[in-house]
């Protein structure tokens, strides 16, 4: 790779995307940074995850760059891009474990499809991600035999199958019990250093995220509200990020859905 | 313009299905190259089908049997049982009401599996994986469906004329000799016969698994659109056979 050390790894630059009229992303520029954890902030029905089908390839933006190490992503054909891909892993909030195989063979379908490795050396590997999720011991059940939190893990087990350069979470901890919860922060934070990953994570859950990000990107209304450390977010000038932050319900953000008439309107035109 | 819509309609949809039929044929070398995958799936649209076809044909070959004995004793010519139980089967029932039947039972299957695999992230996950679900998932499923069709037909016609169906109550049950049953078949049936049952069921095999992955690769992924997409699939590929089995018939007809 000739790009430098220092470089981001995926360089957003006035990237425009709108599902028919509704407009997603309305030129956000975006980076993240190699070996950190990059947090991405917004309130739902921002597009977020949108942004990472984005960065993976599987919708292509209407004007703009995305770059991968350097690469533009959406410049490349099909298998150029597939192996692009191998080296990003997206972990999806369900978990997207294939229902018909076991969680040994989800672990090992990657290594199936893309090495030719050996069965022994399958087996190994398979173990080491399942053992490093802590989850060596589930490897023969399926996945409607397990917990939702564990099926994240197994995703994640999954998705550092193949050993990639950056690895996006999509809302790790939505729907997570405190302790389930607690256990994958260690665990992103954890992967994140010894694979010297670099990790993407796109959630709402402020609070969490913050005490584990490098770095914080604040999304609304298609453009980024404002970015930096967690501690330089807090402070931000943005009434909206500090709405955002506080989880306050009224501030820039309103309550309320917008409504066609007032109120009172509303409820005396059921009279007539 | 409005009234003309719902052909529009349709043929966008035809249109885009056809688009869809040529992707399938792009990956199918890469899924021949995996005959695990494809056996795989001929198990589980064939051999899971066996029971539907094996007792269906029995009963249907049982029905014919006891049909077409009450009017050919009226003409003497009870003996040629055997050859309108066969030909009917061999020519028309075989490989339609196999069609029918494999439709409802693993088209259907094979449209929500599909559909529900969408609507789980699963397709998505797996090209995000930098694996093409065409060519894993849908290749395998569409080449076992028409792998499946024939063979299923053709044990059904072998219950239905044989075994358990017309011979059961024709021989056994309504005392037609065996000799005579047997050896009029052997007279009247040709090969080409059987061969026009192999073109046929494997003609339906190839419209149901299209049909199928087609429905199941587009629908919406909700519970409403995986619901849908089974009903359409057993719907469209009803009148599918039907249909076909009209032109097959004019063009082997002499």
């Amino acid at each position: 790779m000739t790009t430098a050390a220092t470089d981001p790894l995926v360089r957003i630059r006035s990237m425009h995307f709108a599902f028919g009229p509704k407009v997603i992303y309305d030129g956000i520029d975006l980076d993240i940074v190699r070996g950190k954890i990059t947090a991405i902030l917004g309130p739902s029905g921002t597009g977020k995850t949108t942004l990472l089908r984005l960065i993976g390839g599987q919708w292509k933006p209407d004007a703009g760059t995305i770059e991968f190490d350097g690469i533009n992503v959406h410049s490349l054909s099909r298998k150029p891009l597939f192996d692009l891909r191998k080296r990003m892993g997206l972990l999806f909030q369900s978990g997207a474990l294939l229902t018909d195989l076991t969680v040994f063979e989800n672990v090992a379908f990657p290594l199936r499809e893309h090495t030719a490795f050996p069965e022994s050396m399958i087996r190994d590997l398979v173990l080491m991600k399942l053992e490093a999720v802590g989850l060596r011991g589930a490897a023969k059940l399926y996945p409607s035999e397990i917990s939702g939190g564990m099926a994240r893990r197994v995703a994640l087990a999954r998705a550092i199958a193949l050993e990639p350069d950056m690895i996006m979470y999509d809302e790790p901890f939505t729907g997570q019990d405190p302790i389930s919860m607690g256990v994958l922060i260690r665990l992103i934070q954890g992967l994140n250093r010894s694979l010297n990953l670099t990790s993407v994570i796109v959630t709402h859950d402020v609070e969490d995220v913050m005490r584990i990000a490098d770095y914080v990107y604040v999304l609304s209304g298609g453009k980024v509200l404002d970015h930096g450390t967690p501690a330089e977010v807090q402070q931000s000038k943005s009434d909206l990020v500090r709405q955002f932050l506080s989880g306050e319900a009224d501030g820039p953000v309103s309550f309320h859905y917008k409504a066609a008439r007032r109120y009172a309107d509303d409820l005396m035109a059921g009279r007539e | 313009m409005n009234v003309l819509s719902p052909l529009f309609d349709s043929l966008r949809g035809l249109g885009r299905a056809t688009l869809f039929l040529l992707t399938i044929l792009a990956g199918i070398p890469a899924a021949l190259l995996r005959p695990r995958l494809v056996f795989q799936q001929v198990y589980s649209v064939g051999v899971l089908s066996l029971i539907i076809i094996v007792v269906s044909g029995s009963f249907i070959g049982m029905v014919l049997a006891l049909q077409g004995y009450r009017t050919l004793v009226n003409f003497g010519a009870a003996s040629s049982l055997g050859v309108l139980v066969a030909l009917s089967i061999v020519r028309e029932l075989g490989p339609v009401v196999t069609a029918l039947l494999f439709a409802g039972r693993a088209g259907s299957a094979l449209a929500a599996e599909i559909g529900l695999m969408k609507a789980t992230d699963q397709l998505s996950g797996m090209e995000m994986m930098a694996v093409d679900p065409i060519k894993r998932v849908i290749a395998p499923r569409f080449i076992a469906g028409i792998i499946a069709m024939p063979l299923l037909a053709s044990i059904f016609a072998m219950m239905s004329i044989g075994v358990a169906g017309g011979h059961a109550v024709g021989v056994e049950l309504l005392g037609v000799d065996a000799g005579s049953y047997w050896s009029q078949i052997h007279q009247a049936m040709h090969g080409a016969d059987i061969r026009d049952m192999l073109i046929k069921a494997t003609v339906f095999g190839l419209a149901i698994s299209w049909i199928a992955v087609y429905q199941g690769y587009h629908a919406a992924p909700t519970s409403e659109g995986v619901s849908r997409a089974t009903t359409s699939t057993v719907v469209v590929s009803s009148l599918a056979i039907l249909a076909l089995d009209f032109v097959l018939t004019a063009f082997m007809f002499h």
